[in-house]
């Protein structure tokens, strides 16, 4: 553990939160999730300002926890968490780098016609829904007709 | 009626809609008929409980006696309940159950889309995240009402036949009493009343599509806004209850 004396500064919490990935789908970060809203620091306090992805997302708990963890690890004590509602979190925040990392991992990144642009294994363009309920609430499952493989679609929200 | 006691039976019943009807849809959970059935409705119910955390979470905030949404959902008895007696209608057979999904997500989401405007906004807030997730549901309620309904002829006359089962239970869904009044006069919610025509318009497009006959107005049930429940909401709680009920204070 490394305990710092001096406070770090906001863009280095953004840094460190950048590293903590998102507990269901671990290639991306909550950064790249676009779910922290807000970093800043109130005297010697930093709010962290996170928006759930779903209501009923199960790993919201998860993130909040992992989010705390990070932080204390680098010796960040005094944190608080706020939820914010309102905007909306939107897979438009989804950040380029974290849609890159999704298809590598061979989830087509959500897109703004509201459905995938290719298949993620071999890149086909005949693809077909299969359902718009997936194997976590934010994601569909679709079918590429060229590779015949199953694959799973961010949804836009 | 004082306004914060309204706004609190009003977020009950918000509340107990979602909840009730999260725990109906869950009961689907490995027994639906195909897998990606089985993934659906188990994500539509993750859904209405979620929102039920935010609804009865603020609930408990307007209440102020220091109740949270799970004291709230586990241990208050059927008369203190507040939700829709659709809501509560048995699962039946898969049509049965989509159908009541229907004829409620598509109330759920022309109400949602009014408490955007909420004067509260709190409230607005949480029909802003509710109401995006809602158009997904509604989306997959509506096609498969349309799907079974125009498919076979046995699909066909089990859809009717789940039309004919819950009609008479859609009326509550617009009757206004002096809580609604109260949420109008104070700018928090839609007089119940108004989204009937939009509904009616709604849900007609979809049935013509699905070659289905509206049956015509009969009697009303109504009761539970105000705690007067079916017989069947007592065996949901008691399923759902069970846990806190035995172990008081139990944690995942």
């Amino acid at each position: 553990m490394v305990i710092t004396k001096t406070l770090p500064s906001v863009d280095q919490v953004w840094e460190w939160l950048d590293a903590v990935p998102d507990p269901e789908i671990p290639v991306i970060s909550l950064v790249d999730l676009g779910i922290i809203r807000d970093v800043r620091l109130e005297g010697s306090e930093f709010v962290i300002t996170v928006t759930p992805t779903y209501s009923g997302c199960p790993a919201t708990n998860v993130i909040n926890a992992d989010i705390e963890v990070a932080l204390h690890e680098k010796g960040v004590e005094n944190l608080r968490l706020e939820r914010q509602l309102s905007p909306a979190w939107t897979t438009d925040w989804l950040t380029e780098n974290g849609r890159a990392k999704l298809e590598r991992y061979g989830i087509a990144p959500p897109q703004s016609k509201g459905a995938p642009a290719r298949c993620p294994n071999c890149g086909g363009t005949d693809l077909a829904l299969t359902s718009q309920f997936g194997s976590t609430p934010c994601k569909a499952l679709w079918k590429c007709n060229s590779c015949l493989e199953p694959f799973d679609y961010f949804k836009c929200i | 009626m004082a306004q914060d006691q309204a706004l609190f039976e009003y977020l009950l019943r918000l509340g107990d809609n979602t909840l009730v009807l999260g725990h109906r849809v869950s009961e689907w959970c490995g027994h639906a008929p195909v897998l990606e059935e089985d993934i659906a409705l188990a994500n539509t119910a993750l859904d209405l409980i979620g929102q039920t955390q935010l609804w009865l979470g603020l609930a408990g905030e307007v209440e102020g006696k220091n109740r949270t949404a799970d004291d709230l959902a586990y241990l208050r008895d059927a008369w203190d309940f507040r939700n829709l007696l659709l809501v509560e209608r048995p699962n039946g057979d898969f049509g049965q159950t989509m159908m009541r999904q229907f004829l409620f997500d598509a109330w759920q989401m022309i109400n949602l889309g009014r408490l955007l405007k909420s004067s509260d906004k709190r409230v607005a807030d949480i029909a802003e995240k509710a109401s995006k997730e809602v158009a997904y549901h509604l989306e997959r309620s509506g096609d498969t009402v349309v799907g079974l309904g125009d498919g076979t002829d046995e699909s066909h006359q089990r859809m009717q036949a789940a039309l004919e089962y819950h009609w008479d239970y859609i009326g509550e869904m617009f009757v206004s009493d002096p809580v609604d009044a109260a949420m109008v006069k104070a700018g928090i919610a839609p007089d119940p009343a108004s989204l009937r025509g939009e509904w009616d318009e709604l849900v007609g497009r979809y049935l013509k599509a699905a070659t289905l006959k509206i049956p015509g107005d009969g009697y009303v049930h109504k009761g539970g806004k105000t705690g007067q429940h079916t017989e069947h909401l007592g065996f949901v709680l008691a399923d759902m209850q069970f846990l806190q009920r035995a172990y008081p204070g139990a944690e995942w």
